[in-house]
């Protein structure tokens, strides 16, 4: 486990009851114009506007609401949900909270990853003490008719759990597969009803924004890419761990913060996400150009661009939830296209076909899983040309 | 006529789509949506799919997840298209049309797309087209010919990866042929709520699966076939027995005998091309002996003598209920002549067993009645009898295997027979079943009754057996009650249907009955109240409402059919089905009842004759109950 983080982290910086002491005091949709003038995007990686999210399950009719934070964290190289779970917990629950008032939900529900289950007992107690505090309950903090509560429910370790809908249909007792968009959760999610899902950090980062204000965080980053991101670092650097650095940052600068300096590629985004040469390195992470959730895996000069291939097509291969064709099908051809390259048994003209099935598969599959899978065997066989064409017969 | 709400799919909610508008969204209430379409303009309601606007224009998108009777899935994929302004592809059966959208239905991506999908499926598809029960009749195998596939270009299984699952006298299933679209788990839990397929595993492990990985004989499977008759490919078919009925044809020793149900010739014709409702009675009588089978005889018969049997058991339930004070009757009665309903009730309410009618279903009856009466008058040992039921349904393959269908003291029927099945058979012969000339059925059972008939659809049972309480029991002719004898309170394809039937004045009791009760004084100024509902899923919410003490509870009589439509809807007939199949199906069903002669159970002769020269101790009597009766095993859903 990689637990070291680097640097101080602003979430040091903001005190537990802080931001619900503030949010107290504002009407949702203050809340939510705070949330918009931040220029909050979403953490988990597919990096949706908060405030419209929060704004469309605020707009949307339903007896009941739901806020649900996605603790599952199962993008490979990813661990700084973890670390926030583990350190700021407060910040997270806070964050929950705000969202609740924004939209007017009563009940949050934490889906903590299967892995994280020894994090249950101190959340638990942190949830107790919260509703000793009135931080959580009937009437929180004595605003008068807002009553919220959290529980956690555990994942069992599905990867495609992680995506919302699955999550939702996970939650709900059924099988983890992901649902048909639209609707989306913010419409029917849970129990049919309007559902807000984030990540742990942009939880966190909720409260922080509502605490030192959404001038704060928009003042860093890009244009399109506000405020400050955690990082997962890992692979072959000096400093592994998590990092706070600004959105925009770019992976040179990133790789320089990391002794990473040397390397010959960086998967950013996970498994799901693209395998960047050093040609590129100059290249920014935000929204607008490398998006990514937080992980970032850097390859050293020894490494064999066709091993890093095969271990994430072995992946999907596994966390496929095999609902739909192009991903059930697509990413066991995928994983086999690999091993005849490595066996040297691949034409050139299969190489192609599969590259154009990876395409559609991006473009068909039901769900972001499916859709992002072959990304990585794609900027692998393009960014890597020469290393895989040696390989074809 | 009440109704029970339409309960919510119990399919799981990432197969649904919500239906928009939203039905207390006053602005939304009709609000219609323009969609452009391949250039082509559509209005259609807010909230309609794509696929559904396409079909409005004419424009075909293919599908294979994709059903008219099941809930959208949205998983094969093969519908996908391009939406204006969308980064991916959306699968066009599972996208609600909520704002103006452009839409291409074949661009490259498209078609590319289609192309793939078809070629992953067929990577995994092991099998050839000319050796598989639904060659020309599988939905892949068009699609991989309109698609232009002449390679596979993913590679081919060239051993099957599955065993093949022939436990169940019903159902075969073949993993190897299965592309996962999950039409028959969603038949089997959302349309039928039975519940017995699910999938098991992920990622390309995926499959369709029994509880525990059971064969299909073990688990709680009810045979209806409704999975079959949604499967795109042959993955789910029945179990054939036309090798061994071509042999017993062949064998100059056996007496092939053949009843036909109402239901497959209102629907044989679809197997040649013809239009659906288009009704074949006649032809397929000179189809079945030019096959060979020495006698055709109408089902309809034992479907009248149903009637006076499982008619006469609910009198005498209502006189031992209401004269002798019994409170151990069991009412209401439920009808058994479907067999899948009855497993459905031995599974998963065995506590209920009393209900249903003791009476055997009309492919039973006849079985007994072939292997003793008619085997007797005719000097035939009933040891060279094959006794064939040509029949909608798979369940009945399984009924006639029940160990208790032995009353005549032979296995009263031999093989139940799909209409699919017999539709083969006649084509093997050579014979273009619409071209043949018409013959009539064979004697001594002569020319059913239109109540016969009817049993074909759902209320058939129910209409039949109120024209002869009316008459028996009222002393008037239904025509009084009813214009033309048409019950049409309980016709139609209404999930349940409910209907009461005050008995205003009674008649003297007939001579057929006459050993049974005194009069009918007891039954004056009672309320007859039955109910009518088909598919299993309507059958759950009618024995809920009958254990909660509901108004189904205070039923006298229910019919319950266990396919969608009742057996014009079953599981052994014609691929594709569709509502629109079923309604045409029901028509023609409908106009050979208003065409009949004789059009009441009560008046059919060669009934008659039965009762007064072979179960001379009448309807329920001793030598009745020994051959058209039977009773069931309250079996459970805990199966070791
Ligand atoms: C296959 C897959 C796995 C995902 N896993 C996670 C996850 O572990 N944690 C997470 O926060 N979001 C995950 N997501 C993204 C979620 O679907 C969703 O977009 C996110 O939780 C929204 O939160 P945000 O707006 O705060 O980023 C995943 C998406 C996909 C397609
Ligand atoms: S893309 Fe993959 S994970 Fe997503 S629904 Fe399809 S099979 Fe399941």
């Amino acid at each position: 486990m990689q637990n070291s983080t680097y640097g101080n982290l602003t979430f040091s910086t903001v005190k537990p009851g802080e931001a619900l002491a503030k949010a107290k005091n504002m009407k949702p949709v203050d809340i939510i114009a705070a949330m918009s003038d931040s220029g909050m995007k979403g953490r988990g990686g597919a990096g949706f506007p908060t405030s419209i999210k929060w704004n469309l399950a605020a707009a949307a009719k339903g007896d009941e609401k739901f806020v649900v934070c996605n603790a599952d964290e199962g993008e490979p190289g990813t661990f700084k949900d973890r670390v926030i779970l583990t350190d700021y917990p407060e910040l997270v629950f806070e964050g929950m909270t705000i969202a609740a008032m924004a939209i007017g939900a009563k009940v949050g529900i934490v889906y903590l990853r299967g892995e994280y289950a020894y994090l249950t007992k101190q959340l638990e107690d942190l949830l107790a003490k919260c509703r000793e505090e009135n931080l959580l309950g009937k009437n929180v903090l004595g605003k008068q008719g807002f009553d919220f509560d959290i529980e956690i429910r555990m994942g069992s370790g599905a990867y495609v759990c992680g995506e919302e809908t699955a999550l939702i249909e996970s939650l709900e007792g059924q099988r983890g597969e992901p649902r048909n968009r639209p609707p989306f959760p913010v419409d029917t999610g849970f129990m049919g009803r309007p559902t807000i899902v984030n990540n742990v950090e942009t939880l966190a980062w909720a409260s922080c924004i509502i605490a030192k204000g959404p001038e704060w965080f928009n003042a860093i980053g890009t244009e399109k890419s506000k405020g400050p991101k955690l990082f997962s670092i890992s692979g072959d650097c000096e400093k592994p761990g998590v990092y706070e650095l600004p959105m925009g940052i770019t992976i040179a600068e990133l790789l320089a913060e990391v002794g990473g300096a040397n390397a010959k590629a960086v998967q950013i985004g996970g498994a799901s996400g693209q395998c960047v040469p050093k040609t590129q390195f100059d290249r920014q992470i935000a929204f607008e150009d490398i998006a990514t959730g937080g992980s970032v895996i850097v390859f050293g000069p020894e490494r064999d661009m066709l091993t890093v291939a095969h271990n994430f097509m072995e992946f999907f291969v596994e966390e496929s939830c095999g609902q739909c064709t192009p991903c059930r099908e697509g990413n066991a051809k995928l994983l086999e296209g690999v091993n005849m390259l490595r066996e040297g048994k691949c034409s050139m003209s299969y190489l192609k076909e599969l590259c154009a099935l990876g395409e559609t598969m991006q473009l068909a599959s039901k769900c972001g899983l499916g859709q992002s899978s072959p990304n990585a065997f794609l900027s692998i066989v393009s960014n890597f040309e020469q290393e895989m064409m040696g390989r074809t017969n | 006529m009440a109704r029970i709400n339409k309960n919510e799919s119990r399919a799981p909610r990432s197969m649904q789509i919500s239906s928009f508008p939203e039905l207390d969204d006053p602005k939304a209430i009709g609000a219609t949506i323009t969609a452009e379409i391949d250039g082509k303009d559509v209005k259609v309601p807010m909230g309609t799919t794509i696929l559904e606007a396409a079909k409005k224009l004419g424009v075909r998108i293919p599908t294979l997840c994709h059903h008219a009777d099941l809930c959208v899935a949205g998983v094969c994929r093969i519908c996908v298209v391009e939406v204006e302004g969308q980064r991916t592809l959306q699968a066009s059966c599972a996208y609600p049309i909520t704002a103006p959208i452009k839409v291409r239905t074949y661009s490259a991506k498209v078609r590319r797309a289609r192309r793939h999908i078809l070629d992953l499926m067929l990577s995994k598809h092991y099998g050839e087209c000319y050796a598989c029960a639904r060659s020309n009749n599988c939905e892949l195998q068009a699609l991989a010919k309109e698609y232009g596939v002449d390679k596979f270009r993913f590679g081919h299984p060239s051993e099957p990866l599955f065993e093949v699952d022939r436990s169940s006298y019903a159902i075969h299933r073949d993993m190897n042929k299965c592309i996962l679209c999950r039409r028959c788990i969603r038949t089997c839990i959302d349309l039928q709520e039975v519940g017995v397929l699910e999938v098991i595993d992920r990622s390309d492990k995926t499959r369709v699966a029994t509880f525990m990985d059971k064969p299909l004989s073990d688990v709680i499977c009810i045979n209806c076939g409704q999975c079959i008759n949604r499967c795109p490919t042959s993955a789910l078919r029945a179990n054939d027995p036309t090798d061994e009925l071509w042999a017993a044809i062949d064998d100059p020793k056996k007496h092939v005998v053949i009843q036909t149900a109402p239901s497959p010739r209102a629907a044989m014709g679809e197997c040649f091309g013809l239009e659906p409702g288009t009704p074949v009675t006649k032809e397929l009588n000179t189809a079945l002996r030019r096959c060979g089978f020495d006698r055709v005889f109408d089902t309809n018969f034992t479907a009248d003598l149903t009637i006076i049997e499982e008619g006469t058991e609910l009198l005498l339930r209502l006189y031992k209920a209401l004269v002798e004070k019994d409170e151990t009757v069991a009412l209401p009665q439920f009808t058994s002549c479907s067999p899948g309903w009855v497993k459905y009730l031995e599974h998963f309410y065995p506590d209920y067993t009393d209900n249903l009618s003791s009476a055997k279903s009309p492919q039973q009856m006849f079985g007994s009645v072939i292997k003793t009466y008619y085997a007797q008058k005719h000097n035939i040992d009933p040891t060279d009898i094959v006794s064939v039921a040509l029949m909608p349904c798979a369940a009945k393959k399984f009924e006639c295997n029940r160990p208790e269908m032995t009353s005549s003291g032979y296995k009263d029927v031999d093989y139940g027979l799909t209409t699919r099945e017999m539709a083969t058979m006649i084509s093997e012969a050579g014979l273009d079943l619409p071209s043949l000339p018409q013959s009539d059925f064979d004697d001594p059972f002569g020319q059913a009754t239109g109540s016969g008939v009817i049993f074909g659809a759902t209320g058939g049972v129910m209409e039949a057996a109120i024209r002869s309480v009316v008459e028996l029991v009222c002393g008037i002719k239904v025509e009084n009650l009813f214009d033309h004898a048409d019950v049409v309170p309980v016709r139609g394809f209404e999930g349940v249907k409910y209907a009461e039937l005050p008995i205003t004045a009674v008649g003297p009791v007939p001579e057929i009955l006459a050993h049974l009760v005194p009069n009918w004084d007891w039954l004056k100024g009672a309320t007859l109240k039955v109910a009518v509902c088909h598919g299993t899923a309507n059958a759950h919410r009618v024995m809920e409402d009958i254990k909660a003490g509901g108004k189904f509870s205070e039923c006298h009589f229910i019919e319950f059919m266990a396919c969608p439509g009742g057996c014009l809807g079953g599981g052994g007939q014609p691929i594709p089905t569709s509502p629109e199949i079923r309604a045409a199906r029901a028509k023609a069903i409908y106009a050979e009842d208003s065409g009949s002669e004789v059009r009441k159970s009560h008046e059919n002769p060669a009934v008659l004759e039965l009762y007064s020269k072979f179960l001379t101790d009448g309807p329920c009597g001793h030598k009745a109950h020994k051959l058209l009766h039977t009773h069931y095993t309250p079996r459970g859903k805990y199966i070791t």
